[in-house]
């Protein structure tokens, strides 16, 4: 792969490169088509901020209040509120998840706690994102997912830290395509891009009986 | 494999935790005091007992808490599992609803 030649004129927002980048192409090309069709393509440059604060304290009135949802209270909730999502991390702990170049909400959120215990940080370089979409996306997540992914389990709506092969994700199904985006780490996402797109090779051939 | 239920996200395979060791290990609390065994003993000794045992699981590729796990090192039949602020729950009975 080519280093980037750097523009001294340039600014961070054009210099940045994603890190599943080198693997678009190869991501486009795997994509199945037809009755048993899956899509993956990377979601670049998502906001996230990590937000801590205990559940029922006055901080989290307020900052439910700057976000305008309710702070999801178990594991698999999300919440939304205009173009912000709320997964669920743990039991004092949240995932903010914003549009690329959101970069307001951690110093909102900030405002919002006004120095009580907790924290909002700006993550978005922790993880990237990778959205799988399709007929067989399930079938494809059910190759290395040890969760119950079936409708009765797990549906639109629900996300939950669990992991796709060996590899540690937080994964949310947006819609009942279904769409499920992933989020690892960013150093694992190209072992997860790989491991899905040979996950994904054998739905070209129809089923067998 | 074991299936652990986590406090906070429910079952899930052995693969997302994190073994911890003995639980309810207390910090000494006059450490000054302590003599290089008795030292010994709190950070090296545990008991290693047939059946019932508490111990500490981190549910690592989940939620990342802490926890603790009451299991049978005979049958690694896990017993219970509770939070870091609740009691050691009862023995259940044996033959009882498990
Ligand atoms: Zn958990």
């Amino acid at each position: 792969m080519a280093e980037p030649t750097i523009d001294a004129g340039a600014g961070p927002v054009a210099l940045r490169t994603s890190p599943l980048a080198h693997l678009e192409a190869r991501m486009r090309a795997a994509a199945v088509t037809g009755a048993r069709g899956v899509r993956l393509a990377e979601w670049p440059f998502i906001t996230m901020v990590n937000l801590r604060v205990a559940p029922d304290s006055e901080a989290a009135d307020r900052i439910e209040k700057t976000l305008g949802a309710p702070l999801p209270r178990q594991c698999g909730q999300t919440a939304v509120s205009g173009s912000h999502t709320l997964l669920w991390l743990g039991p004092d702990e949240w995932l903010v998840v914003s549009p690329a170049g959101g970069t307001s909400v951690a110093a909102e959120l900030r405002e919002a706690l006004a120095g009580d215990p907790g924290s909002a940080v700006d993550v978005s370089a922790n993880r990237t994102t990778l959205e799988l979409s399709g007929a067989a996306a399930r079938q494809v997540l059910e190759k290395g997912c040890p969760l119950d992914l079936h409708p009765r389990a797990f549906g639109p709506g629900r996300a939950v830290s669990t992991t796709v092969g060996p590899v540690a994700v937080l994964l949310w199904q947006v819609d009942e395509a279904p769409t499920y985006r992933l989020f690892p780490r960013s150093s694992f996402a190209d072992y997860l891009a790989r491991w899905l797109i040979d996950a994904m090779s054998e739905y070209r051939a129809p089923a067998l009986p | 494999m074991l299936l652990i239920t986590c406090p906070w996200c429910g079952p899930r395979d052995e693969a997302e935790y994190h073994y911890g060791g003995q639980a309810h290990v207390p910090y000494p609390g006059n450490t000054a005091d302590l003599t290089d065994e008795e030292w010994a003993a709190y950070v090296f000794y545990r008991d290693n007992p047939k059946g019932p045992f508490a111990e500490r699981w981190m549910h690592g590729t989940g939620c990342r808490r802490w926890f603790n796990v009451l299991r049978d090192t005979t049958t690694y039949e896990v017993l219970a599992a509770y939070r870091l602020d609740e009691p050691r729950p009862a023995l259940p009975q044996a033959g009882g609803n498990r």
